[in-house]
C-alpha cells in the first residue's frame, strides 16, 4: 500500500515539475495560465491522496482518520478555489487590457449557435 | 427545515476538524454552530431544500468521475506541450466568443470551472450570457461548448441529455 | 517511504525556486501574482510533506489548509483590486 502512495506522490511531483516548466516557457499571460491552473489541481490532487493513503498506512487511529479527513478536505476546497482563482486573475487581466499573444494578429474568434466560425 | 439542515452540516465539519468529544469541547462546537447557522442558514440555502436539489446533489456527484477523466487529459496535453522543443509551431492562441444556453448562475459558475479543468480552454470573461474562452489551439476550440454544456444542463434540469 | 517523501519536498523546494523567477522578472504584474499564487500551492504540499517527515501531522495538516485558504483569498482580493485600478499598462 506505501508502494502505490509513494507512486501517487511522485506522480503528482512530476506534473508540478512540468506546469513549472511550461509556466516559465509558454510565451504569453493566458498561455503561462493553461499551465499553471490546470498543472496545479492534478499535482495537489495526486499529492494529497498519496499523502491520505500513506497517513492511512502508518496511522490507524480515529486520529489518523480525523486527519485524513482534513488532508482530502485541502484537494476538495482547491478543487473549487483553483478554476475560480484562474477566472479571476484572468478576467483583471482581459479587462485591464493585456493582448494575448497570437500568430497571425486575429483575437476574437465569434461562434454561433451551431458551433460554425462566423 | 433550512435551519436544521445548515446546523447538522456544520456540526459534523466542526467534529471532523476538532477530532474531540470531551464535554467542554463538543458544547462549544455546538453553541457555535447553532449562532453561525441561525445567522446564515438564509445565504446557505437561497431556496427551501427540497427533493429536487437532492437530485441535483447527486447527478453531480455523477459528474466528477468524468471531470476527473478531462483533468487527466488536460495534464498530459499540458505536459506535452511544455516539454515540446518547438512548441511555439505547435499552439495556435485566440479568443472564442460564443452564447450559452444555460441560465442559473449555479450552472454557469460550474460550466466555466469545467471549461477551465478541461484541455486547452481556459475561461476568460462571462458576460451575461456571453463566454469568452482562451483556447490554446483551434482543434481544441472547435470541440465547444458541445457535450461539456449538455452534460452540466443536465445536471441542474436546464437541458434534456440522454447518453 | 522516509527518504522517498524527503526527496519529494526538496524537489519541490527546487521547483519553488523555478517559479519565483517569474514572480521576481515577470514582463507583466500578472505574472507576478500567477508566480506568488503557484509558490502558494506547492507550499501546501510542502507543509504536508514536512509533517510526515517530522511525525507531526497532527499539527501541520491545520497549517496547510489555513495557508491554502489565505493563498485563495489572496489571489482573490489582488485581482479585484485590479479589476478596479487596473494595471496600468497599455
Amino acid at each position: 500500500m506505501t508502494y502505490i502512495a509513494g507512486i501517487f506522490i511522485l506522480a503528482g511531483v512530476f506534473f508540478f515539475l512540468a506546469a513549472t516548466v511550461g509556466f516559465l516557457r509558454f510565451p504569453d499571460l493566458y498561455t503561462r495560465m493553461h499551465a499553471t491552473g490546470k498543472g496545479d489541481t492534478l499535482g495537489l490532487l495526486l499529492c494529497i491522496v498519496g499523502l491520505a493513503l500513506y497517513n492511512g498506512c502508518i496511522n490507524q487511529s480515529w486520529n489518523g482518520l480525523v486527519q485524513g479527513v482534513k488532508i482530502i478536505s485541502i484537494a476538495i476546497f482547491w478543487f473549487i478555489a483553483s478554476p475560480t482563482a484562474t477566472h479571476a486573475l484572468l478576467r483583471a487581466a482581459f479587462e485591464s487590457g493585456v493582448k494575448p499573444w497570437t500568430k497571425d494578429g486575429v483575437v476574437v474568434i465569434d461562434k454561433g449557435e451551431d458551433g460554425k466560425e462566423t | 427545515m433550512s435551519y436544521l439542515v445548515t446546523f447538522f452540516i456544520f456540526l459534523g465539519f466542526w467534529i471532523f476538524m476538532s477530532g474531540l468529544f470531551d464535554i467542554w469541547h463538543f458544547g462549544l462546537g455546538v453553541i457555535c454552530c447553532a449562532l453561525v447557522s441561525y445567522m446564515s442558514s438564509d445565504l446557505f440555502f437561497k431556496e427551501k431544500p427540497s427533493f429536487k436539489k437532492a437530485v441535483e446533489v447527486v447527478r453531480f456527484v455523477k459528474y466528477i468521475p468524468w471531470l476527473l477523466y478531462q483533468i487527466g487529459l488536460a495534464n498530459i496535453y499540458i505536459v506535452k506541450l511544455a516539454f515540446h522543443p518547438k512548441m511555439k509551431r505547435q499552439i495556435y492562441p485566440h479568443v472564442v466568443r460564443f452564447k450559452t444556453v444555460l441560465k442559473d448562475e449555479l450552472s454557469l459558475v460550474t460550466f466555466a470551472n469545467s471549461i477551465t479543468l478541461t484541455p486547452g480552454t481556459i475561461t476568460l470573461l462571462i458576460d451575461g450570457d456571453v463566454f469568452y474562452v482562451h483556447a490554446i489551439d483551434k482543434v481544441v476550440a472547435d470541440s465547444l461548448p458541445g457535450e461539456m454544456e449538455k452534460r452540466v444542463g443536465h445536471i441542474f434540469g436546464e437541458v434534456l441529455w440522454k447518453h | 517511504m522516509e527518504t522517498l517523501i524527503l526527496y519529494s519536498a526538496l524537489a519541490l523546494c527546487g521547483l519553488i525556486l523555478l517559479c519565483l523567477y517569474r514572480a521576481l522578472y515577470g514582463p507583466t504584474v500578472f505574472d507576478r501574482i500567477i508566480g506568488a499564487g503557484f509558490v502558494g500551492t506547492k507550499t501546501a504540499i510542502l507543509l504536508l510533506l514536512i509533517g510526515f517527515i517530522y511525525n507531526r501531522i497532527d499539527m501541520f495538516v491545520d497549517l496547510a489548509l489555513v495557508y491554502s485558504i489565505l493563498n485563495f483569498i489572496g489571489t482573490i482580493i489582488v485581482s479585484k483590486y485590479f479589476i478596479k485600478k487596473g494595471s496600468g499598462i497599455e
